[in-house]
């Protein structure tokens, strides 16, 4: 675990640059992620899906599979690979400050 | 000859990183399909570019008419541990197939025609195989729409080329 600073606030990040504690997420923290996996600026829709990845994450302790998320998060598959072209799942719940989802779906 | 028998090192296996991979379909049963499925979409949320080939009887699995009645192999499959001639009984295939999907519907695991859609969703091409096409007598119209085209084995190698192969 280390330390890091986005938007001049210190986080604890693991390895691979997700936050370990979710409740140190801000939103310019989540601007500055975004920024440094190649999305310069989060849209409206980007919010929904990373809003919807982060909420479901601290209601149910997991994060949602790429199943519920085009199904549940109002942003289809093909859309939520257009905002996220490197992996929306991975990607939302970084720049959310949750872990990195664990499942295969 | 000498430089093929030395290993890599350590580091460079580590730094490497699967940018793209083809995935080949070419069983027909539950457990021959899904496996590809979860790869090819496992792939593209890594990032991965990733595309399916569907040959011989994987083809079901992107056939309207088919790819929502596919089973579960209960007959020469020793991974269930029965008996061949209770797997061959009627009705038996049938219900380890509902057995398993209600397994996998509690992880989330789409069933097939949901699975192939999701898949075409999250940009991975879809191809059948022009060999088994024209040995089963299709065309693109016994296909779901998602599937982009008929290919030979040496357009498939052309699409592959630069990323790996994954034979299923």
């Amino acid at each position: 675990m280390t330390t890091t600073v986005y938007a001049d606030t210190p986080v604890e990040v693991d390895a691979e640059g997700f936050l370990t504690d979710p409740g140190q997420w801000t939103e310019p923290i989540a601007e500055r992620i975004a920024e440094e996996n190649g999305i310069p600026e989060l849209t409206d829709r980007h919010w929904l899906v990373v809003r919807f990845m982060r909420e479901r994450y601290l209601a149910t302790g997991s994060a949602p599979s790429i199943r519920a998320l085009g199904k549940e998060s109002g942003v289809p598959v093909k859309e939520l690979y257009r905002l996220f072209p490197k992996g929306p799942a991975k990607l939302a719940a970084r720049i959310g400050g949750i872990p990195k989802p664990r499942g295969c779906i | 000859m000498t430089e093929l028998l030395e290993h890599p090192m350590r580091e460079e296996i580590e730094r490497t990183t699967i940018e793209k991979v083809s995935i080949v379909i070419s069983k027909g049963s539950l457990e021959g399909i899904y496996p590809g499925l979860i790869m090819a979409n496992g792939a593209r949320m890594e990032g991965i570019e990733a595309d399916l080939f569907f040959t011989f009887f994987g083809l079901d699995a992107i056939r309207r008419d088919r790819h929502a009645k596919i089973k579960v192999a209960t007959v020469g499959n020793p991974g269930l541990h029965l008996p061949t001639l209770v797997g061959a009984l009627p009705g038996f295939s049938a219900f380890a197939t509902r057995m398993m999907k209600r397994q996998m519907e509690k992880l989330d695991i789409p069933p097939i025609p949901e699975f192939v859609e999701l898949v075409a969703d999250s940009g991975a091409g879809l191809y059948a195989c022009r060999a088994s096409v024209d040995m089963f007598d299709l065309s693109m119209e016994d296909f779901v729409p998602e599937v982009r085209d008929i290919l030979s084995v040496g357009e498939f190698y052309e699409l592959a080329a630069g990323g790996e192969i994954i034979f299923t």
